[in-house]
């Protein structure tokens, strides 16, 4: 059970797999945020939500014992006054019948003097009366004529003759005014029982029911067993009136219940039962009322707990964003440098292979170079024979067939070891009239008209002849590449200072794209897929580096490409 | 006449070689592994010796070393098919006259065996 709910929660906090996996694909990253975002808000929304329940419960067990509690406490003492009441009115009673005989009671005289004295003593006794064996009062003390009357069949008397004494629950009888009885039976010597009858004012209980000191909204009554209201109450109902709602299950000490009355309401009732007589005592709060703190606590609590969820839910959110943002760029840096490795990597290869294939050529190479060389100095010493010359002709041009061949290799090998740059003085402008010379046919096929402005008093500048025109083989060729046939291609050259010379290569052919600019210098980046090996300008850079000089090139898609070149005068 | 001897296990092209130069009033003798080189070296003791670097046994810079060790004053001229950067400045390193690359021109060949022999003098003087 324990090791399932660990494997659960590793579970919830493990992060999957995937995630871990550099593909650079965006949905990886939402994941990831998703991923985190997550873990964070549980574990500060966690202990926040058991901090706001535990709050909860501990105010409210608080607030319950501080307001709840002591409604019971003032339903016990209220009874208990109730209690001690009529058991003081029933000690009077019995205190008189059994101290005086049936005759001394049936003397009238003797009976008012005595009811003057329960009166004045005891207080709440309305009257008093002797009923003898056959129900009837045979003497009676107090302000209404009762006596003679006949009260055979009352619930009272027949109550009094199996207990011995009683007190009744309030009732309207002969007099049509609410009171209760007192009664206390005796026996005479005869065997015949006699009864000792007073009449207890109700008023007396609900001054008992004031002194709770109860507030406007409460309420608070005496109701019978049968659930007839034995005071008035302020909401459910006059004296004898039903009480309009079912009576709370038996308890003899205070017991407090949340519920609704007849109307609906939420309300506490606080309630005791009385051993006797069967009355019950209820207390009546409503619960809007009592609990008016709680809810305001309450409140508050949901409302602090919310604000800290808003708060939460908006740091987690703006960290998980950063957080997610810097490993998403710190991915896509280690993306280019291992980009930037495979080139080199691939650069380096290319380098092996070139290095060697130019090896494996060129001692062939010499072989061819050695017997066409020995073949014309044979031909050379040779006295003269029918087509010595062509012979002679042929051989040279081997020979410089191969001189062309190594120069292909040894450039090769060069581009393999970076081969040492040759300083000479020369003359920038011949430099780029002999590669035109390589172009010119193409131009001329093409119709490309070849905008010549070359500076004639540019000074010489001591630099590689041979990386130069490599270099400016390598531009012009793409712009010829770039423009349509009858496009336009114009060289300039000039000096710019004392240290530097200018030449700038404007072509109007298709142009390039910002990307494009931006990678054009990079190894094997061509935009003439399966034509170019994507090395051209990538070589030119590294060789105008070399030589100390710069290159910068603009361009706009559709308008054409300007190659600026900066050399330096002098070596570097 | 100046005596060069020429090595190389490529036996086409230092045989074509060797008969350019007499053709050139240069005496060439031929080797076309170390071994043999060493040998010749130490029997005919050539001022100038051009050498292949990559031969199968005894390589090209083993031979140039043994040579500097037991015969300073010998010119040795590295001549290879391989341009490594690294190779041409071992070689420098070990005592070579220079390095030069094939297929090479036989006038700047001999201009440089010519210069050799004339540090020579040049020194001595």
């Amino acid at each position: 059970m324990v090791s399932r709910l660990l494997n659960r929660i590793r579970s919830l906090f493990s992060v999957p797999l995937s995630l871990y996996r550099r593909d650079g694909s965006p949905h990886r990253y939402k994941q990831l945020r998703r991923y985190m975002a997550a873990i964070m808000l549980l574990i500060t929304i966690i202990p926040l939500l058991l901090m706001a329940v535990i709050n909860y419960h501990e105010y409210q067990k608080a607030l319950r014992s501080e307001i709840i509690l002591p409604l019971g406490t003032l339903v016990n003492k209220t009874k208990h006054s109730f209690e001690l009441f009529l058991a003081e009115r029933l000690s009077a009673v019995s205190f008189i019948a059994s101290g005086y005989s049936f005759e001394e009671l049936a003397d009238q005289n003797a009976l008012n003097r005595m009811f003057r004295v329960v009166k004045n003593e005891f207080g709440g006794f309305i009257d008093l009366g002797l009923i003898d064996s056959s129900g009837i009062q045979i003497s009676y003390a107090g302000p209404y004529r009762l006596k003679g009357k006949q009260y055979t069949g009352q619930h009272w008397l027949q109550e009094v003759i199996v207990k011995g004494e009683h007190i009744s629950d309030v009732f309207l009888g002969y007099r049509k005014f609410p009171h209760l009885v007192i009664v206390v039976q005796k026996e005479l010597d005869t065997g015949d029982s006699w009864v000792l009858r007073a009449t207890i004012d109700t008023e007396r209980f609900d001054n008992l029911i004031a002194s709770m000191g109860l507030d406007p909204a409460s309420d608070a009554f005496i109701v019978n067993r049968e659930g007839v209201l034995q005071t008035s109450s302020r909401f459910y109902g006059k004296v004898l009136e039903p009480l309009p709602f079912p009576l709370p299950p038996l308890s003899y000490e205070s017991n407090i219940l949340e519920t609704k009355d007849h109307m609906g309401r939420d309300i506490f009732l606080a309630y005791a039962y009385f051993v006797s007589p069967s009355y019950v005592l209820m207390l009546i709060k409503p619960q809007s009322q009592v609990l008016k703190s709680w809810y305001g606590l309450k409140a508050e609590i949901l409302l602090i707990f919310l604000f800290s969820v808003i708060a939460i839910v908006f740091v987690v959110l703006k960290l998980t964003n950063t957080m997610v943002k810097r490993i998403q760029a710190s991915d896509e840096e280690c993306d280019a440098t291992f980009h930037q490795i495979e080139h080199t990597n691939k650069l380096a290869s290319i380098g092996r292979l070139a290095a060697g294939v130019a090896h494996e050529i060129n001692n062939p190479m010499a072989i061819i170079n050695e017997k066409a060389g020995l073949m014309g100095d044979i031909i050379h010493s040779m006295p003269s024979f029918d087509n010595k010359e062509k012979f002679l002709s042929l051989t040279k041009h081997i020979l410089e067939s191969v001189d062309r061949c190594s120069t292909i290799t040894h450039r090769l090998l060069g581009f393999a070891r970076r081969m040492d740059v040759e300083m000479e003085r020369l003359d920038l402008n011949g430099v780029i009239m002999e590669v035109l010379g390589f172009l010119e046919k193409d131009a001329f096929h093409r119709s490309i008209e070849i905008d010549l402005q070359l500076d004639e008093r540019l000074s010489q500048i001591e630099s590689d002849r041979g990386q130069l025109q490599q270099v400016f083989l390598n531009i012009l060729n793409n712009a010829f590449a770039a423009v349509d046939d009858g496009g336009r291609i114009s060289i300039v050259s000039r000096e710019i200072d004392t240290d530097m010379i200018e030449v700038t290569i404007t072509d109007n052919g298709v142009g390039m794209s910002e990307d494009t600019l931006g990678h054009i210098f990079d190894p094997f980046f061509s935009t003439r897929k399966g034509y170019g090996t994507g090395l051209g300008l990538s070589i030119t850079y590294g060789i105008i580096q070399k030589i100390g000089g710069d290159i910068q090139v603009t361009s706009k898609e559709g308008e054409g490409a300007v190659f600026t070149i900066y050399l330096p005068k002098t070596a570097q | 006449m100046m005596k060069v001897l020429l090595v190389d296990d490529e036996r086409e092209f230092v045989t074509t070689l060797a008969e350019r130069l007499q053709l050139r009033d240069i005496i060439p003798l031929v080797a076309t592994d170390g071994d043999q080189a060493l040998q010749i070296i130490e029997s005919e003791k050539p001022p100038v010796v051009v050498m292949d670097v990559m031969m199968p046994g005894l390589g090209g810079l083993d031979v140039l070393q043994a040579v500097k060790r037991r015969h300073p004053e010998i010119h040795v001229i590295l001549l290879t098919g391989r341009g490594s950067t690294q190779d041409g400045i071992r070689g420098m390193r070990l005592g070579a006259f220079d390095y030069l690359m094939k297929p090479v021109k036989i006038e700047k060949l001999i201009e440089t065996m010519e210069s050799a022999c004339r540090s020579d003098t040049e020194s001595a003087v």
